[in-house]
């Protein structure tokens, strides 16, 4: 099979509607990225197309995923076994509270919702926070161990509890940071922008891993020159 | 330096070219650069190890299309892990995008190690609540997800048979780019029902989550492309993110090139020369 038959009809046993969809994706792909040559028309097109496209599929994707399976459904058409079907018809008048936003006569509704969301939602973040976050990661420092585990396993520790140590100086307001104070705290502004570069770092890694994914896509799945 | 070349005022697709060059050309003509395994993969990579064989574990997922290129081959490799060591796994998601995402690489793995829905693995689909779910499958997995991504009731499947809570998970891996996600699963799942919890992250969110490696938190965790591709170097399957490390190596290289220079030509234009620095030359 010649180059130019893979590249419009894709390996052996592709339908046609896959091969089109490559083409589609690797059209809009490029002008996308014809932006970066400069501002286009091409590329104002794919990024209304983007915007409109994106919107109607997170719609159908909640409508479908969510509304229908997770209220309409187990409301009025209830499987076996599941005797308390009816309670959702609570969080249904919740959302329709929500929607409530858009009537001004009855808009106040709404903050029974967002009153329920906020609440809820703080109950269970604060003791998961408290239980899984906060406690724990200060157990975790306090319990490092620095007499175990080789010289680098105790050098790297050793220096995670000073940076913890240096960090929570640079935050501590109540004194001027000048003599041994200020020395800490300018050691854990030292802390904090090697943290700053390690995750500027891994952005820069995670960008890059998007832009491998496009050329693997194009130079892979469309044109067929890498495997 | 009136007329001449000066780097400072480099046009910028300049740069933008050598990227694209730097990305496709190891894409073209592999090196395949060597690939370390770093400690958290290790210890990830480990923890599926010592689930013995028939065990139940869940797949987690919690990501969109969006981050495909650096989370679904954390997902493909997990899958192929857990396959090949015979366990069963659960999926469950709390992010819509996800079931099919799962499924697509589910699928042919299946197939390829004559796996059968129901009996070694089921995936349960979406659940909306996020945090809420989460408490929910701690009393109750069945309840929580009355039927899997198909519509069927969990009652008529034989694996969710043996599933009732996290009692019954031996592992979690949750694959996430962003909330809810690992964060979310270590606060409300991890402390709370000490679950062996394992995560495979985007690289953007990446060091926000090894202070739970050292707490002990999480068991293992994937960090963007590059922990992907270290995961299948162990799994020894290499796919596309192993694939994508050379010119993820090269960009780098490329990155740190222009970082140097961008300083070196900076420092330069600094260094006073005849009592006056450069910009205070230009001025002039």
């Amino acid at each position: 099979m010649s180059w130019l038959q893979m590249l419009f009809n894709g390996p052996p046993g592709t339908p046609p509607s896959v091969v089109w969809g490559y083409w589609v994706a690797a059209v809009l792909t490029i002008c996308i990225y014809s932006f970066l040559y400069k501002d286009n028309p091409l590329y104002k097109f794919a990024e209304s197309l983007f915007v409109g496209v994106g919107a109607a599929y997170w719609l159908a994707l909640l409508y479908h995923e969510t509304l229908v399976p997770k209220l309409l459904q187990p409301l009025f058409f209830p499987a076996e076994g599941d005797p308390v079907a009816w309670l959702r018809v609570f969080p249904g008048i919740l959302a329709v509270f929500m929607l409530l936003r858009f009537y001004p006569k009855l808009s106040w509704l709404s903050r029974w919702s967002l009153g329920f969301i906020v609440g809820m939602y703080s109950a269970v973040n604060i003791t998961g926070f408290a239980q899984g976050d906060f406690v724990a990661q200060i157990h975790a420092t306090m319990t490092t161990p620095l007499t175990s585990g080789g010289v680098l396993s105790v050098i790297l520790n050793a220096s995670a509890i000073i940076g913890v140590f240096a960090v929570l100086t640079y935050f501590f307001f109540s004194k001027e940071h000048k003599g041994a104070l200020g020395g800490v705290a300018k050691l854990g502004i030292w802390f904090l922008m090697v943290a700053f570069g390690a995750s500027f770092g891994y952005t820069v890694m995670a960008r890059v891993s998007l832009l491998i994914g496009r050329m693997q896509f194009l130079l892979g799945d469309w044109l067929h020159i890498i495997p | 330096m009136a007329g001449g070349f000066d780097i400072r005022r480099i046009d910028r697709r300049i740069i933008f070219a050598l990227i694209f060059i730097a990305v496709a050309w190891p894409l073209i003509k592999p090196m395949r650069l060597p690939i370390g395994v770093s400690p958290p993969v290790q210890t990830l990579y480990d923890a599926v190890e010592a689930v013995p064989p028939g065990a139940i574990v869940m797949l987690a997922g919690d990501y969109s299309p969006d981050t495909m290129p650096e989370l679904q081959p954390m997902t493909e490799s997990f899958i192929r892990h857990a396959f090949s060591r015979d366990l069963r796994i659960v999926v469950a998601c709390l992010w819509p995008a996800s079931p099919p995402l799962i499924e697509r690489a589910m699928t042919p793995l299946a197939e390829e190690f004559g796996k059968e829905y129901g009996t070694d693995y089921v995936n349960l689909g979406y659940m909306a609540g996020g945090i809420v779910t989460l408490l929910g499958m701690g009393a109750s997995i069945p309840n929580t997800f009355p039927t899997d991504y198909g519509g069927t009731p969990v009652s008529q499947i034989p694996l969710m048979q043996e599933v009732r809570n996290f009692e019954d998970i031996a592992l979690v891996m949750d694959v996430s780019a962003g909330t809810p996600g690992t964060r979310e699963w270590v606060q409300q799942v991890q402390s709370r029902y000490r679950v062996t919890l394992a995560s495979g992250v985007t690289a953007v969110s990446a060091p926000n989550f090894y202070p739970y490696i050292q707490s002990g938190q999480l068991a293992g965790l994937l960090g963007g492309m590059r922990g992907a591709a270290e995961y299948e170097t162990l799994v020894g399957v290499p796919g596309s993110a192993t694939s994508g490390m050379d010119a993820q190596s090269i960009v780098h290289a490329l990155i740190v090139v222009f970082i140097l220079l961008g300083n070196v030509v900076y420092l330069v234009s600094r260094r006073p020369a005849g009592g006056r620095t450069r910009q205070g030359r230009d001025a002039a």
